[in-house]
């Protein structure tokens, strides 16, 4: 009960401070101890995989746990890491998201832009059938796609999880790009149309510079999407050469057996994270307001 | 009905069509034959060895009236769908409305809060095994040196679908942003009026912050709703559909059908109906949108 209190009260009480001061500095006191908690309660998985990482052996089994490694084992990454040819997972992904960010960034611009910018007959019309598409589900398409790119001979290769991504299958990203380009005035527009700029023009010299934000969200979602797909993967390839982190971190796990070698297993899957984490932290700003511009306005 | 258009207008459409045209090919190919060849190898035996064979709606027969075990699966998904999507949805909310306070360090607690999507859904798998762990994982290593009996997670029948559910209302990053940016949509003046009215801090929390973030919420809950349908990975990794087929989900079983068994037909017809399945209650969740969706821009 209280902690709903907590959230719904607005700091917009405008009373004098000498009556609410003393209540409102417990208030605020219980908040932020409830803040921690609640912090220290959802980071506590990772900071239970990072501590386990660089634990000893004899550490990772006592009971009570204990949260901070002593000694500190750092080379539990090298010695895990080197098991398995993890730099050519991290290769692969690597190529596979560049290479989908690439796609999806390209296609969707394109897409989004004859949508919001251009008004021609009969778009409201494919607008709805592209967007209807995203509640179909994969497993619907999946088994006719498996078939298709078997027939084409792109079976383990990374064409089946690439090149869907240059044709704007993805109809979320049209979505939002298109939602962030109908926000640009008009204006700007008709102005350069004047001028005799072509729609490319337009485009790529006065859309695409503001756009920045919504092409970055897309970016980090699809690069994070790519970075953490595994039914693709699991379906279109099979030797390990062409593994990317998703399906290598499994034979991480093959190897390390169950409890034996805890500490391995989670500075494999330290490793695996925290690529994503510190990419976060560079575009963090640009995706939380990006997010906040393009998520349902309009 | 095109000699009617002026050459403006045929210009124009030629433009839209050429900007879309990744697309137009992409759903073409990707989206559309994919589905008309589902639906068809859903009437079919085909174990991709041979030539599909066509038998009527065999496979959706034995789907519904022989197979046991596709019974057990949309019990659990469904189970999976109305208990996860709402607490996913309830907690993400009130971390963001939390968040959405002033308070010192709020892009640290945000990050944190936001952190666990960012974990692959591969290394997350290892990660909660590790925490689920039955002898020394943290939550029951601490229960051990309590004396307590330990509790055995993923193990056990009647714990392995709420353990997921947990590890999915851990990972509720997107939405957490998608209510922040909402809740910061929440027009100052309607609070003060509430309040003014006499409101306290619940009331204006039920009858003014939730009613205006409304549109969010349907946005994450049909979102949700949706994924959650497909729920694979962790429930791949880390039960492997058990114990005792507790946490068989519909992609699960889906995948074995297709990739293990060779069931190509059979697959499909899943496939389907786990489309129908989705479809029904997006249009249910849609059609009930109208009463509880409150929409500020409704009048123009």
């Amino acid at each position: 009960m209280q902690q709903t209190e907590a959230i719904a009260s607005s700091p917009t009480q405008h009373l004098p401070l000498s009556q609410r001061a003393p209540f409102r500095a417990v208030q605020r006191a219980l908040f932020y101890l409830m803040m921690v908690a609640l912090a220290l309660i959802f980071a506590g998985p990772l900071l239970w995989m990072l501590s386990t990482s660089l634990k000893t052996d004899p550490q990772v089994y006592t009971v009570p746990p204990i949260w901070i490694p002593n000694p500190v084992r750092l080379i539990n990454y090298p010695e895990a890491l080197a098991s398995r040819p993890f730099e050519i997972y991290t290769y692969n992904t690597l190529r596979y998201a560049l290479g989908a960010v690439a796609g999806a960034l390209i296609s969707n611009t394109l897409v989004a832009y004859g949508f919001a910018r251009i008004r021609w007959p009969g778009r409201d019309i494919f607008f709805i059938i592209c967007l209807s598409t995203m509640m179909i589900p994969f497993q619907v398409r999946m088994i006719p796609l498996y078939l298709t790119f078997k027939n084409l001979g792109w079976l383990n290769t990374y064409l089946p999880l690439i090149v869907p991504t240059f044709l704007g299958v993805n109809a979320y990203y049209t979505f939002l790009l298109r939602q962030f380009f109908l926000t640009i005035p008009s204006e700007l527009s008709d102005a350069a149309r004047v001028d005799g700029c072509t729609e490319l023009g337009i485009l790529i010299r006065i859309i695409l510079p503001l756009a920045k934000p919504a092409l970055a969200v897309i970016g980090l979602i699809q690069f994070m999407f790519a970075w953490d797909n595994y039914i693709g993967p699991l379906i279109y390839l099979n030797s390990e050469a062409l593994y990317p982190i998703a399906l290598g971190l499994q034979q991480f796990r093959t190897m390390f057996q169950e409890e034996l070698m805890w500490p391995y297993m989670m500075a494999a899957s330290t490793a695996a994270t925290a690529p994503v984490i510190i990419l976060y932290f560079f575009v963090q700003r640009t995706f939380v307001e990006g997010i906040s511009i393009t998520g349902l306005k309009g | 009905m095109l000699q009617n258009w002026t050459p403006a207008q045929t210009r124009s459409l030629l433009k839209g069509l050429a900007f879309i045209s990744p697309w137009l090919v992409g759903f073409a190919g990707f989206v559309l034959y994919p589905i008309a060849a589902s639906a068809y190898y859903s009437l079919t035996r085909y174990d991709v060895l041979r030539p599909a064979r066509f038998i009527g709606l065999e496979n959706y027969i034995e789907l519904f009236a022989k197979d046991e075990i596709f019974r057990t699966v949309l019990g659990n998904t469904v189970y999976l769908v109305v208990l996860g999507v709402p607490a996913g949805l309830v907690v993400a909310f009130l971390l963001a409305s939390l968040l959405n306070r002033e308070m010192k360090l709020r892009p640290l607690f945000r990050t944190i809060f936001f952190l666990p999507v960012l974990v692959p859904a591969v290394a997350s798998a290892e990660v909660w095994r590790w925490v689920y762990n039955t002898n020394y994982g943290v939550i029951n290593s601490f229960i051990k040196s309590w004396g307590l009996a330990v509790i055995p997670f993923i193990s056990s029948m009647e714990l392995a679908k709420p353990s997921l559910i947990l590890i999915h209302v851990w990972a509720q990053g997107t939405a957490i942003v998608i209510f922040l940016a909402a809740l910061q949509d929440v027009p100052s003046s309607l609070m003060d009026a509430a309040e003014v009215d006499g409101a306290n801090a619940l009331q204006r929390f039920w009858h003014v912050t939730i009613p205006i973030c409304t549109p969010a919420i349907l946005f994450v809950m049909l979102t949700g709703m949706i994924g959650m349908f497909q729920y694979f990975t962790l429930g791949w990794l880390l039960t492997q559909g058990g114990p005792n087929n507790s946490t068989e989900f519909f992609s699960l079983y889906l995948y074995r059908n297709a990739f293990q068994f060779f069931k190509m037909g059979y697959a499909s017809a899943q496939a389907w109906i786990l489309f129908v399945i989705i479809l029904a209650f997006t249009l249910l969740i849609f059609r009930s949108s109208a009463r509880w969706v409150y929409y500020a821009g409704e009048s123009d």
